[in-house]
């Protein structure tokens, strides 16, 4: 459990940290993630995607949870990931971040803040575009992009 | 692409969970059935998860460290879904645990049969000494040479015969008829003893005849010591009666 927290609490802390803009929360959500994990560890699929991706998912949606004071909603066990990037080792995930941060910065920049206010700011698409003032559609189209821009530069 | 595109967009707004209400009611449903938007999913939520990639750089204080360890020691821990792999050596404890289950089983089910088989056999065997003291007590009736052997005729023919073999001092009586006449329904032939001494004579068996008119009576409930005068027959209801009914149908004295 210590080797897992050494090599990802960064990560989950980071998320949190970044969705909540509080230290104290996000150290909160950071003991909650590994708390679940430690209790359940059948629930985290090793087949089926990496950890420090999964970890990364769950801390943004119990972060999100957290942000709009609601119970927490996704049932952990139902989350399932599919990545490509292994993240295992400290030099893979600088490789990663290097490349996600390079893939973020050519985005047009509405595309990035749909992305970043959909993710980070757990905005829904309707929130976004009466935020935004832009069209549903083009809301939700520029989401899907954005994710599928992030994943097209892992498969090269 | 194999996904349904008119999916695509909400399956990336159901990875970053903002699709709700009906619309994510359809796509779950539409999920539960298709395999390649599921895959789809589990795809775009890798690609969320590379979103968290952007932020990563600072570091939980130590504090945090310490205060999960100190948590997690007092935290149940749920069984593992996948179990760690067992020893060889831990299933042979099982499998000598299973087998013996089943020999229990096995000997119990045995010992039950066996059980029964006993029961059956000493049943058998009550019955057959029963029958074999019964067997005894009518040879000895007729071999005795104390035995007083009665003839008991009638005149009509073919002529009814009866012989009357009797012990008076163990009350054993064995009488064998041939040639008696049917008897009207409802009744039966009456077998009496009647004493030397002129007392009431005694019932010693209700029969009735095979169709070829043969009868036995083989110790009939007697009272011990009765001195025969006679042996007689009567004709009374098929229940019997305690005094005969006249007219005697056959009646013989003594040798």
């Amino acid at each position: 459990m210590a080797q897992l927290y050494d090599r990802y609490s960064s990560i989950v802390y980071s998320v949190a940290l970044r969705v909540l803009g509080d230290t104290g929360a996000a150290e909160d959500v950071l003991q909650e993630v590994f708390i679940q994990l430690w209790r359940n560890p059948g629930l985290f699929d090793s087949s089926r995607g990496n950890l420090a991706a999964w970890l990364s998912v769950i801390a943004r949606n119990r972060a999100i949870d957290a942000l709009r004071k609601r119970r927490p909603e996704s049932e952990i066990d139902d989350i399932v990931i599919s990545v490509e990037p292994d993240l295992a080792g400290d030099a893979e995930r600088a490789r990663a971040m290097e490349k996600v941060r390079g893939t973020m910065g050519v985005m047009p920049s509405a595309q990035r803040s749909a992305l970043e206010m959909a993710y980070f700011e757990g905005l829904t698409h309707t929130e976004i575009a009466a935020k935004t003032g832009e069209p549903l559609g083009t809301v939700k189209t520029r989401i899907r992009a954005g994710l599928l821009q992030l994943r097209k530069a892992f498969q090269t | 692409m194999s996904v349904h595109d008119q999916f695509g967009e909400d399956l990336a707004l159901l990875a970053l969970g903002s699709l709700q209400g009906d619309e994510r009611a359809a796509v779950e449903q539409h999920l539960a059935g298709c395999p390649s938007c599921r895959r789809e999913l589990e795809q775009l939520r890798g690609d969320m998860s590379l979103l968290a990639l952007s932020t990563a750089g600072p570091k939980p204080p130590a504090r945090a460290k310490e205060r999960l360890m100190s948590a997690i020691a007092n935290q149940p821990r749920a069984q593992r879904s996948e179990s760690p792999p067992v020893p060889w050596w831990a299933v042979l404890g099982w499998a000598a645990a299973a087998a013996m289950i089943i020999m229990v089983a096995l000997l119990w089910q045995q010992n039950q049969t066996l059980e029964q088989h006993v029961a059956n056999l000493s049943a058998e065997l009550k019955q057959q000494q029963a029958e074999l003291a019964n067997a005894r007590e009518v040879v000895a009736t007729l071999t005795r040479p104390d035995a007083v052997v009665t003839v008991v005729t009638a005149n009509t023919r073919p002529q009814p015969q009866g012989k009357a073999f009797y012990l008076r001092d163990q009350a054993r009586l064995v009488f064998i008829a041939s040639n008696l006449p049917q008897l009207p329904p409802q009744k039966a032939y009456e077998l009496w003893l009647i004493p030397a001494n002129g007392k009431a004579p005694v019932p010693a068996g209700v029969f009735k005849p095979d169709v070829r008119g043969s009868a036995a009576v083989i110790n009939p409930p007697l009272p011990v010591g009765v001195e025969p005068k006679a042996f007689a027959m009567t004709i009374e209801p098929e229940q019997g009666s305690s005094t005969p009914t006249m007219p005697i149908v056959m009646v013989g004295a003594g040798e």
